[in-house]
């Protein structure tokens, strides 16, 4: 049963991202480029200490989008949502934050209770929509996404432009001030002994993803509700028997899960860029789909899948010095995708031929049917 | 899409006829409804040649890619990898067209749609992966691969860049003989439907208006497209082919032992979705822009999901989904004006459905249309201008509407989803 594990835990992933790279090494052969240079290259740059900061903070939203992700997968709810969720949330509390100033902690709590609840309210919807009329909540949080990028470009536009001074419209909302800034760990960086070029602060959101973490480990795993969560996904109709409330479970769900999506932008909201530029980085709700795959709903394995989405996004920035389409990333993460959930089932599905078989021997030879050699 | 639906003894005959004189009548008071709120707002465009060549434009390719999903949940794949595999067609119809002409586009896009059709059909089928996680990692895969062609291929050709191609030859409109006045074998017939619309008859004109727009200007590729409607109702219902692919999406374990290759049937259906959704992305380049521009899908895909849950998993279902939503596309192309009498004509509907409702004592359901009629009437009154941005989310919140108004009474292929291993018990 160990190997089992062992086989599906850490064989699936490195089988995967080995069958990945050699992917994207033929399609880069293809282009008429030297894959072992461009993955050489990426490496040695990847691994920089400023690099290395850069891909922690690349990391954290999606991280915490695979989190939000992960809890609707562990009942089989699949929240596409994320996406539009963590934009809109972002948006607002942007707004809000430079509304008024308070103290930093106060601040920071306040700005971060917002993002949670817009998140909450915008994937609630999906809830509702699939508790009360039936609609599956992979269209109905698909449509959400579209509704919330024209309502969060109509409110950006309308009213959380501020009055710029010159005339011309700001690209940006107005900045948030200092006391609802999180700050950087570069000084416990130098403290431990690791020289940061300067170039990038390591975000101190670490810290409180930390802690996501950990709470969803213990919620989903050593919780009443993880336990009614998890029952709900391997057999609905037993959970149900068995007293809980399909209805109540979906809607806690996507709440849970709309509050952590609320959360995605907040790394770079409040340690980055400190107010909502019209490019606010989009596409972290979709990844964070693949990362929660990848990491198998498990907060260690998230925290791997990001941190390698992380890794490939910041390394792949060397490729454009040597004219390699960056793209290739992309393709990359795709495959690792693809491939992580093939040879998942695969493995899954020879562990448990392996233990039917030697469940089978053993009552055999109990039975004295078979000599054991 | 793996909800558990208590399959019913099938009442399919005596229904069909009242579903289609039902839908018949809904359409007509539609147009009543839409004709008299284009009076009250003075806004004469929500039912002229315009909108309605703009609505049928935009459906096709929804109405593809629900045909598209149509075969592949038939045969018990679901498939939300619609969107990468239009994705897919843009890209290579726009290659296709660029290098081999239009013609050849249509094929190529065809093809590149089902490639990835393929890929959907060998995680599923063979591998039994999850549907819905193999269709979302379908989706990025796509994404990211047409990227990087386009920066392999496009990005060096004037007009073209990383996120998109040089203009591409498209594919020519004709007007329908007899009915929009077009030529056949040289002789220019009369145009029907524009006399009548020019007539200004109340009523009458306004259908002829919404008639001529679909039969005047039409694109060879919305033939097609629509051709695709009875073709795939006779393939999948009156040949042995469907009778079999059907059966692997109601019960895959009763038709392996009947004898019904279950695998090839599942793979057949999901490449054929792909090649549909292709041929979606196809319609998109050679017919909608003449371009291929990153993300030009816009989620097209996924609504030509919504269009076959709105349209129970049957052909003419899957035509009058796309078009409601094709409709809601072009409303928010043209404006406005025509939001505001679309605003006010939905008001109406709700509230005589509430009204209809109600006297069939069915309170629950006439006070949720009644509010949500009132709701429109308010929202009428009080804004003059909608903003462009909320505009283009029309099409999304119609397609939420329609599905909490629809979601219902619907039946979803039994086995939907299921997953089904060659020679293992369910």
């Amino acid at each position: 049963m160990r190997s089992g594990r062992f086989l599906t835990t850490v064989v699936a992933p490195v089988v995967a991202i080995v069958i990945a790279f050699s992917i994207a090494g033929l399609v880069l052969l293809f282009a008429d480029i030297d894959p072992l240079d461009a993955f050489k290259e990426m490496w040695k740059f990847g691994t920089t200490t400023d690099s290395l900061i850069s891909t922690v903070n690349r990391s954290l939203p999606i991280y915490v989008s695979a989190l939000a992700v992960a809890v609707g997968f562990k009942m089989g709810l699949f929240n596409i949502g994320v996406e539009g969720a963590y934009l809109l949330a972002a948006l607002i509390a942007a707004w809000f934050g430079a509304l008024f100033s308070v103290t930093p902690i106060v601040h920071i709590a306040l700005i971060l209770i917002v993002a949670m609840t817009v998140g909450a309210i915008w994937n609630g919807i999906a809830g509702l929509l699939k508790v009360t009329r039936g609609v599956h909540e992979v269209i109905s949080t698909i449509m959400l996404n579209f509704i919330a990028f024209s309502l969060s470009a109509y409110l950006f536009k309308e009213y959380f432009i501020p009055e710029s001074e010159g005339g011309g419209l700001s690209s940006a909302t107005a900045a948030i001030p200092a006391s609802g800034r999180i700050p950087s760990l570069n000084r416990i960086l130098g403290a431990v002994g690791i020289e940061a070029g300067g170039i990038f602060e390591l975000h101190g959101f670490l810290i409180i993803a930390v802690f996501l973490g950990i709470g969803y480990h213990y919620l989903v795993n050593k919780s009443r509700f993880g336990y009614d969560l998890r029952a709900s996904g391997v057999n609905p109709a037993a959970a149900h028997v068995s007293g809980v409330n399909p209805k109540v479970m979906i809607m806690k769900t996507m709440l849970i899960s709309g509050a952590l999506a609320g959360l995605v932008g907040m790394s770079l909201l409040l340690g980055e860029y400190h107010q909502y530029p019209q490019d606010f980085r989009p596409g972290l709700g979709f990844t964070g789909i693949g990362v929660a795959l990848l990491g198998r709903n498990h907060a260690v394995g998230i925290a791997f899948g990001a941190f390698l989405f992380g890794f490939l996004e910041r390394s792949a920035l060397i490729l454009d010095f040597f004219d390699v389409p960056r793209e290739i990333v992309t393709i990359m993460q795709g495959v690792i995708l693809f491939t992580v959930v093939i040879v998942y089932e695969v493995i899954s599905r020879y562990v448990a031929k392996r233990t039917v078989e030697a469940a089978a021997r053993a009552t055999a030879e109990e039975a004295g049917l078979v000599s054991s050699a | 899409m793996t909800t558990t639906v208590e399959s019913q003894p099938e009442t399919r005959e005596p229904r069909r006829l009242n579903r289609t004189t039902k839908f018949i009548l809904v359409a007509l008071g539609a147009v009543l409804i839409m004709t008299v709120a284009e009076l009250i707002t003075g806004s004469a465009d929500l039912t002229t040649r315009g909108t309605a060549s703009a609505a049928l434009r935009l459906s096709i390719p929804i109405l593809l890619a629900g045909l598209g999903g149509l075969y592949s949940e038939r045969a018990g794949v679901v498939n939300i990898g619609l969107e990468g595999m239009m994705i897919a067609g843009t890209w290579f119809a726009a290659w296709g067209s660029w290098t081999y002409g239009p013609w050849r586009g249509v094929l190529i896009g065809i093809v590149g749609g089902a490639i990835f059709g393929l890929l959907h059909a060998v995680a599923t089928v063979t591998f039994n992966v999850d549907h819905i996680v193999s269709g979302v990692a379908i989706n990025i895969l796509a994404a990211g691969s047409m990227r990087f062609l386009s920066s392999l291929v496009y990005s060096a050709e004037t007009g073209g860049s990383v996120i998109q191609s040089p203009a591409v030859d498209g594919i020519e409109n004709i007007d329908i003989p007899f009915f929009a006045g077009g030529d056949l074998f040289g002789w220019s017939t009369p145009d029907i439907f524009g006399w009548l619309e020019s007539q200004s008859w109340f009523f009458v004109s306004d259908f002829a208006g919404i008639l001529r727009g679909f039969t005047g200007g039409v694109n060879w590729l919305t033939l097609l497209g629509l051709a695709m409607v009875p073709v795939t109702a006779w393939l999948l219902w009156r040949t042995a082919w469907g009778l079999r692919l059907r059966s692997c999406g109601e019960d895959p374990w009763a038709a392996e032992s009947l004898g019904v290759p279950v695998l090839r049937m599942k793979y057949s259906a999901v490449v054929i979705s792909g090649a549909l959704s292709g041929l979606a992305g196809a319609f998109l380049v050679l017919v909608q822009s003449g371009i291929y521009r990153e993300g030009m899908t816009q989620g097209k895909g996924f609504i030509g999901l919504g269009a076959l849950i709105f349209g129970n998993w049957i052909p003419t279902g899957v035509l009058s989904g796309s078009l409601v939503f094709g409709f809601g596309d072009a409303l928010s192309f043209r404006g406005a004006v025509v939001f505001r009498a679309f605003v006010l004509a939905l008001a109406v509907g709700l509230l005589l459905l509430a009204i209809y409702r109600a006297a069939q004592t069915r309170t629950r359901v006439a006070i949720v249309a009644g509010s949500l009629g009132a709701a429109f009437l308010v929202f009428y009154i009080l804004v003059d201008q909608v903003p462009g941005q909320l505009l283009n989310a029309t099409p999304y919140l119609i397609t939420l509407f329609v599905l909490a108004a629809a979601s219902q009474n619907l039946r979803m292929p039994a086995a939907d989803g299921a997953r089904y291993m060659k020679g293992e018990a369910r």
